[in-house]
């Protein structure tokens, strides 16, 4: 073995004194480096989905990056393909748990299951299904965001598990309505990305939440109002579906809940699709 | 020999078992006054040195209204009156109130706030904004879920809008600091609309109470609400006296 590499070693040293020899390993490297430069160039998100019929994968209009500050532009009046994607957010995730029950429950696992089920709910119904994580990561909230930010489309849910609440009871929130304040030029900022959308949130989240209380007993009828930091830097209509609770004994009991939510989050947003128009100031339908 | 042997033995025997008895019941004392040491947590040792809100028991007793969980489980909150010595100065007045919302009613399943949380700071600024600094308990041990987080909230914003009516909107901080949410949801980096009446809201992020479905009913058994006295509290809770059922929260 020691002869074999010491013979091709002096092969390589008589051989190099030849001009072909130099030429060929220069030309060995200049392909190897062209194929591995063409292997290393950014591919598609698997996240983003591709353009569909009539819009852009990343329209202009919108909030397609979190930089804080920075004006963004109020969708604009062109009609566009109607309701065609749902992103789905599952909350927490890494190193952030969520809501923990005493029996070790973890909100950041459950709402991944319960993902899974309105996934093929929504997906029954016909739409295209984005989620912000799929494993045990944790995205930014504005991550999250520009996820749903960046589809032409897309209505955006994100799914809790609470630590209180009436067991088996499920709640819609909405954002807190803020007022509309824009620019000279029409620009609302950022973190106020939800504002034109609470209009068209309201009318998503009630449709929601009047079947929700129709499998759910115990919970409200209509959608409710909160500060949440997730729906804020969202350009979509958007709403919080929350579970009561992780407070329960058995995981089952949650469980058991999955498919009721995930259908009627789904039910919800077909019912909602003939009404979606993208708002032009204040987002009121 | 042996049976000088064996008389110093049970002697010293029995000198022991005296002095065993006699100490036993102080080993004890001392253990039970150690488990109580032990339960004062460092939060409630903090609290009882920022809590000295001056009162003066000169004060006319006003009737607060204190804003306590319903005891339903969905999100409502129960207005509850007690009579305090209330300050006349808005950001004392302020700090009463809070106290006494922090100390909590007897029955701790109607808490909207940790026990261990503490009011720090109070401030009001001459355009009504309120900022109420609560140290780190608030965000760490507050239940995590919009529900929970938004009736921590409401408590405290209805409470200063029931007693305290120049509070127009309310800036929550933790230990001094802006963070981005209360327990994972709630949104603290704006401020939240207290009390609107003849004022022109203009801040953009000011962010309404939420508005949580009504109370079912409201003969319900109306809950023990009494505030509990800790040692060292400066609020003299007075006497609580249910009032009209569940709080009425409104969209702004």
């Amino acid at each position: 073995m020691l002869l074999d590499v010491e013979n091709i070693a002096r092969m390589i040293r008589g051989a190099w004194g030849r001009d072909s020899f130099q030429i060929g390993v220069l030309f060995f490297f200049v392909v190897f480096g062209a194929v591995a430069l063409s292997f290393s160039s950014p591919a598609p998100s698997e996240t983003a989905p591709a353009s569909f019929p009539g819009q852009s994968a990343v329209p202009q209009a919108l909030p397609t990056a979190p930089a804080q500050g920075l004006p963004q532009t109020i969708p604009p009046a062109t009609p566009r393909a109607g309701l065609n994607i749902v992103v789905l957010d599952p909350a927490h995730g890494g190193t952030d748990p969520g809501a923990r029950g005493t029996g070790g429950i973890r909100e950041s696992e459950i709402v991944l299951d319960f993902a899974a089920y309105v996934r093929r709910a929504l997906e029954v119904q016909g739409f295209q299904v984005v989620e912000t994580r799929q494993g045990n990561e944790d995205p930014s909230f504005d991550d999250r965001s520009a996820i749903a930010n960046a589809q032409g489309g897309a209505v955006f849910v994100t799914l809790h598990i609470a630590s209180t609440g009436l067991p088996g009871t499920a709640r819609v929130y909405v954002n807190s309505d803020l007022p509309v304040t824009t620019d000279a030029g029409g620009l609302i900022p950022w973190d106020r990305a939800q504002t034109p959308f609470q209009g068209l949130s309201r009318k998503l989240g009630d449709l929601v939440q009047g079947l929700l209380v129709q499998r759910f007993k115990g919970s409200p009828n209509t959608a409710q109002t909160a500060a949440v930091r997730q729906l804020r830097t969202t350009a979509a209509p958007a709403i919080a579906v929350e579970i009561s609770s992780v407070v329960v004994e058995d995981r089952a009991d949650l469980d058991r809940m999955a498919p009721g939510v995930a259908d009627s989050i789904a039910t919800g947003i077909a019912a909602f699709r003939p009404s979606y128009v993208v708002p032009t100031t204040g987002g009121k339908p | 020999m042996t049976a000088r042997w064996i008389r110093w033995v049970v002697g010293v025997l029995c000198v022991a078992v005296l002095v065993g008895a006699i100490y036993f019941p102080i080993l004890r004392r001392r253990l039970q006054l150690a488990a109580k040491l032990q339960q004062k947590t460092a939060e409630q040792a903090r609290r009882e040195l920022t809590q000295a809100v001056p009162i003066n028991p000169g004060e006319p007793r006003v009737k607060a209204e204190l804003f306590w969980a319903s005891g339903n489980s969905d999100g409502t909150l129960w207005d509850s009156t007690v009579e305090l010595p209330l300050s006349s100065d808005p950001v004392l007045r302020s700090k009463q109130v809070l106290n006494t919302l922090l100390a909590g009613p007897v029955d701790a399943d109607l808490r909207t706030l940790p026990p261990d949380a503490v009011l720090l700071a109070f401030y009001l600024l001459p355009n009504g904004t309120a900022i109420a600094d609560f140290s780190e308990a608030l965000a760490t041990a507050t239940p995590s879920g919009i529900q929970s987080e938004q009736l921590a909230v409401d408590s405290i914003a209805r409470t200063l809008e029931a007693n305290v009516p120049v509070v127009q909107r309310l800036k929550i901080l933790i230990h001094g600091q802006e963070v981005e949410t209360l327990a994972g949801h709630l949104d603290l980096t704006g401020t939240f609309l207290v009390n609107t009446k003849g004022v022109q809201v203009t801040p953009a992020f000011a962010a309404p109470v939420s508005t949580p479905a009504p109370a079912p009913s409201t003969d319900k058994p109306l809950p023990p609400a009494a505030p509990t006295t800790k040692p060292g509290s400066s609020v003299d809770p007075g006497t609580l006296t249910p009032n009209k059922g569940t709080g009425k929260l409104e969209q702004r």
